[in-house]
């Protein structure tokens, strides 16, 4: 199994998914009588021991609040999470600590900058640019926004490759322009847009850039120093991490700008019955007691990926990506939706007129796990003319063997649906 | 593969999705409602056309999967000619057989084709698309909201 593994593998990555496989209790069940096959990464991925432990360990000999006790368990929760907050500035490479906002994952973090520098900033009039691929969470919370301030969204259209229009970018930006949110990694065709080129041209026009990195920071190394992106959403949960954190980053004088998320404790300095002054940034940010335990998990979850490295990570996923999508394609009927040259893991298709749901189903069957419906990016669906896609999407514990089954089982469900 | 899987998915579903029946839109239909499950994004327009309490006609147009489609096949194939209070029978039967509340043997003379469906009872995730159809044509007729979602 594993000779043939590394047969297939002939690039230049040394990444071996069987060294890492059994830190993942989850995947060695059965489900269906079968070996489990997890192809939902891009909805959430799996946890391993290293994580699972962190989390069990904060609760066994560490939980506190934090920041507001003076016993010794306070102060070992205190750090735990402050480490975590220097874990997630290293891992993108922010020069400081204070640039990272714990929130629940990338739609708070999202909807933080609407509320928090939105409301402050928006005029009537004013434009956000968004890109017409982005998932509801990089979408609802400018419309709510735009609607309230009386300002307007534009939006940079997809090619029928899943790449971005540039020209019409070039057309709609404008001194309108107040922002620019872009979806990093899309999590519908696996696109990698070229952010650096979007950043440049708005920062040509001082129009800042957010950036829905929910799918990107957990595949791809990530510096936003060299990004120069002004905002950066992700979620710990697609990371290894657990549910309910994830960060966002910022410049240090947008934070500093911006108003209060929520109000509440520890988000204050000093409190007097008609008014109140702000705690430093990034606590001005996070009211109320937060995911301890989270923040525990996600700094082990940082670890494990660096102790890896991302690059190696970024290489073994093009590598199977590729060779799923060749196999795929070799399936009659196969429609797969995306074929940026720069992209992901997560591959969407339909096959034949075999509804996705009824195909998830079958390979659920078989024990194979993907997502079937509209990925939360309705408007992609409907301007794809298609009501639902099947998306298989990889992290590197994935197998080429995996592959070859998956693959089996899809020429399979042809037989089986007879169409 | 588990034997109630293929019991989902028997032939008389397979083909009732692969040839729908009644898949046509309906001009001078007396009643007509459309019904969604956002979760998945299926879609059906039920067409109904009433006379004097009898279901002269039955169509539908839409998309979602092969169960929800042949659902609404086999729905429209069953009430067509039938008294509403008839029509509202086949409603309560294909409702218990879809949760299980009723094997199809309890209903082997009445049930027909709607006996096929009993399969999705071990498929809880999957009532949803089985029913679709079903509630939409229900709620069509008792002139409920103008939309219905099986959420
Ligand atoms: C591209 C993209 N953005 C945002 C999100 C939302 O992430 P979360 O649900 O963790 O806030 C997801 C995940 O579903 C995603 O794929």
């Amino acid at each position: 199994m594993e000779a043939l593994q590394s047969e297939k593998i002939n690039i230049k990555t040394t990444l071996d998914p069987y060294k890492y496989r059994p830190d993942f209790p989850i995947l060695s069940q059965k489900v269906h009588d079968n070996t489990l096959v997890y192809f939902d990464n891009a909805a959430t991925t799996q946890k391993p021991i290293q994580v699972i432990e962190s989390i069990n360990q904060y609760y066994r000999i560490s939980n506190a609040n934090v920041h507001r006790a003076i016993h010794l368990l306070g102060e070992r929760a205190t750090n735990g999470y402050e480490e975590a907050r220097v874990r997630a500035a290293r891992f993108i490479n922010a020069e400081s600590e204070r640039q990272i906002v714990f929130t629940r994952g990338t739609t708070e973090s999202i909807n933080l900058v609407a509320n928090s520098w939105g409301r402050k900033f928006l005029e009537p009039g004013d434009e956000i640019i968004l890109t017409e691929m982005e998932h509801h969470s990089n979408l609802i919370p400018w419309q709510l926004l735009t609607h309230q301030m009386g300002a307007k969204l534009r939006f940079i259209p997809f090619k029928a490759d899943g790449t971005l229009d540039f020209p019409v970018f070039e057309q709609i930006l404008s001194n309108k322009t107040k922002l620019v949110a872009v979806i990093h990694m899309s999590n519908v065709f696996g696109t990698i847009n070229p952010i650096k080129r979007i950043i440049r041209m708005a920062h040509d026009r001082g129009v800042p850039v957010l950036l829905d990195a929910a799918q990107s920071v957990p595949h791809l190394p990530i510096d936003v120093q060299n990004l120069d992106c002004d905002f950066l959403a992700f979620s710990g949960h697609k990371m290894l991490g657990p549910t309910g954190i994830g960060a966002l980053y910022a410049k240090v004088r947008l934070l500093e700008n911006m108003d209060p998320y929520q109000g509440g404790g520890e988000m204050i300095s000093s409190v007097w019955l008609e008014n109140a002054t702000w705690n430093e940034i990034p606590h001005k940010f996070e009211a109320g007691t937060p995911n301890i335990a989270g923040a525990f998990g996600f700094k082990a979850a940082m670890d494990y990926l660096d102790n890896i490295g991302m690059q190696k990570i970024t290489l073994y996923e093009q590598a199977i990506t590729t060779y799923a999508l060749d196999k795929m394609m070799e399936i009659d009927g196969m429609i797969i939706y995306g074929s940026a040259p720069e992209r992901g893991g997560a591959i969407s298709f339909n096959l034949g007129n075999i509804h996705p749901h009824d195909l998830a189903h079958y390979l659920d069957q078989q024990g194979i796990a993907v997502r079937a419906g509209h990925h939360c990016a309705q408007t992609v669906m409907r301007k794809l003319n298609i009501a639902a896609t099947t998306r298989a999407s990889f992290y590197f514990y994935n197998t080429f063997e995996e592959v070859d089954y998956f693959v089996e089982q899809l020429k399979s469900a042809v037989a089986f649906f007879n169409f | 593969m588990k034997d109630e899987f293929r019991e989902l998915y028997q032939e008389i579903i397979l083909e009732h999705n692969r040839s729908p029946r009644n898949y046509r839109k309906m001009d001078d239909c007396t009643h007509v409602l459309e019904g969604r499950n956002p979760l998945c994004g299926d879609h059906y327009i039920i067409y109904l056309k009433v006379k004097d309490d009898i279901i002269e006609d039955v169509s539908f147009e839409g998309s979602g999967c092969a169960i929800s489609k042949a659902s609404a096949s086999v729905m429209s194939t069953t009430i067509k000619g039938k008294s509403l209070a008839e029509a509202n029978e086949y409603f309560e039967i294909f409702h218990k057989l879809v949760t299980g509340e009723a094997d199809a043997d309890a209903y082997f003379e009445k049930a027909g084709k709607i006996a096929a469906f009993s399969g999705v009872s071990e498929f809880p995730v999957r009532v949803k698309c089985a029913s679709l159809a079903w509630h939409t044509m229900h709620n069509a007729l008792e002139n409920k909201a103008d939309k219905v979602s099986t959420e």
